[in-house]
């Protein structure tokens, strides 16, 4: 690299400055990739340019270590992640929403800066840098397929062997003169700090559960206060789930609709063009009830809802929101057994959306869901059936 | 998570307090404060707050916790 008294000019660039000792200069030894990098000139990053590559758009600049270029992240999220995220959060190209696992930085960390440890779902990534504004450290982002810290740490991709990989094929030790590493608390279900520590050297202190605890972490000299070590289910974490539980239910939902139609049809002599529109239309109005009483209301109001039971929590909302269907059925519907059937199915739907619910709450046990699977999935099936019964009867 | 608990009653989950050797790992990786330490050995404070998620069990030095969620 160029020696930096050539440049007086731009000796703004504080990463060029030489250390001097009685007559000795020690260079910093990761200092950035061009003097002009410091002020995040774009002409730096193109040195970098690769045919066939892109730079990611979170990569501010690179700076080089014994161990080649390692790209420096931006704390700030761009348009372009916001909006991906919104996608993301409504369940649109989430399976394939990731970021190359490996070493990253931020700031400007050095041989004594911390490593943070997370998974390559971009929406984890996210989360975290934009909470290390001010902050040097490294990252080492784990291969957990696209899937956020927990989700993964339960599914065995957030483990013990993947973290020792990534230690090991990034040379840590030669990146940082510590032997620590700071794993989010929800990865602990996958990695045994004890194994790391065995196979690795580096020792695993367990970060807080949220990623915006880590300021205050770190500053509380890596001591979680026992509120960042507990999880939360706020209403705003709940709403937030709701639209991937609403879009993965929607392709059952529209062959269920157009079953709906055709059934509809069924009644006294031939099949009926206008029956089968206007009963049809009253039941899809039930269906997509049953679907905002589970999949939404149920989620939302989770707590203010009586019963510690997912399928009774789904039973009271949709009791209420069933009655919307009802309300418009009086054209379509003659007789209580119409009504009835419609009110019935919508509760069931979402009764099982309720329960279905469980499997993304931060605070029900699997034992507690099969309990609840075991008592509820007969009455959901008997409730449907009746149903079914109801409707066809009301038919004639 | 005071107004959010599941069902009572229903975790496998175990602690041989024989085995606890009082490192107090479990206590800083259970996402729902179960455990708390009372002279120098893991107690079960909250029992009904486990989710079965096994991070106890996985960092458990001497493996004085269980957990078996089963299928689920």
């Amino acid at each position: 690299m160029d020696t930096p008294e050539k440049f007086n000019a731009n000796d703004s660039a504080p990463n060029n400055t030489l250390i001097t000792t009685d007559g000795i200069g020690i260079r910093n030894s990761m200092d950035e990739i061009a003097p002009c990098c410091s002020n995040e000139n774009d002409n730096c990053l193109a040195a970098h340019e690769k045919p066939g590559y892109l730079l990611c758009s979170y990569v501010k600049r690179l700076i080089n270590t014994k161990l080649g270029p390692v790209p420096v992240i931006k704390a700030e999220l761009g348009k372009d992640d916001i909006f991906s995220t919104f996608y993301v959060r409504c369940g649109i190209r989430r399976h394939r929403y990731t970021v190359s696992p490996g070493l990253y930085a931020i700031g400007n960390p050095d041989a004594d800066s911390e490593v943070l440890v997370t998974a390559n779902f971009k929406l984890t990534f996210d989360m975290l840098r934009k909470e290390l504004d001010g902050i040097n450290a490294w990252i080492l982002v784990l291969d957990t397929k696209g899937v956020n810290v927990w989700c993964a740490a339960g599914k065995g991709t957030f483990s013990t062997r993947e973290l020792v990989k990534r230690i090991t094929d990034n040379h840590l030790e030669k990146i940082v003169n510590h032997k620590r590493v700071i794993v989010p608390q929800l990865g602990a279900t996958g990695v045994s700090a004890r194994d790391v520590k065995k196979q690795s050297r580096f020792r695993v202190i367990y970060g807080p559960v949220r990623a915006s605890d880590i300021r205050a972490f770190l500053k509380n000299d890596k001591k979680a206060e026992k509120q960042m070590r507990q999880v939360t289910f706020t209403m705003y974490e709940r709403f937030i789930l709701t639209p991937v539980e609403i879009q993965t239910i929607l392709k059952p939902a529209l062959i269920t609709a157009l079953v709906l139609l055709l059934l509809a049809g069924i009644g006294p002599g031939i099949f009926l063009f206008s029956s089968a529109l206007q009963r049809g239309g009253v039941s899809i109005l039930a269906l997509a009830a049953g679907i905002f009483a589970g999949a939404f209301v149920t989620s939302v109001l989770l707590p203010f809802l009586p019963s510690r039971k997912f399928a009774l929590k789904g039973i009271i909302a949709g009791s209420i929101v069933a009655l919307i269907p009802i309300l418009f059925a009086a054209s379509a519907v003659n007789g209580l057994a119409g009504y009835l059937a419609l009110f019935l199915f919508s509760v069931t739907i979402s009764s099982y959306l309720a329960m279905n619910f469980t499997g993304a709450t931060p605070f029900t046990s699997p034992s507690g869901v099969e309990k609840e699977m075991k008592q509820y999935i007969p009455v959901q099936l008997a409730s449907l059936v009746t149903s079914f019964g109801l409707w066809i009867y009301s038919a004639f | 998570m005071k107004e959010l608990r599941y069902l009572d009653d229903v975790s496998s989950l175990v602690l041989d307090k024989d085995k606890c050797i009082g490192c107090g790992l479990c206590t800083e990786v259970c996402p729902h404060s179960v455990f708390e330490m009372q002279h120098q050995k893991a107690h079960l404070v909250d029992f009904n707050a486990c989710m079965e998620c096994g991070a106890c069990v996985t960092n458990c030095p001497t493996d004085a916790i269980m957990v078996n969620p089963g299928v689920g």
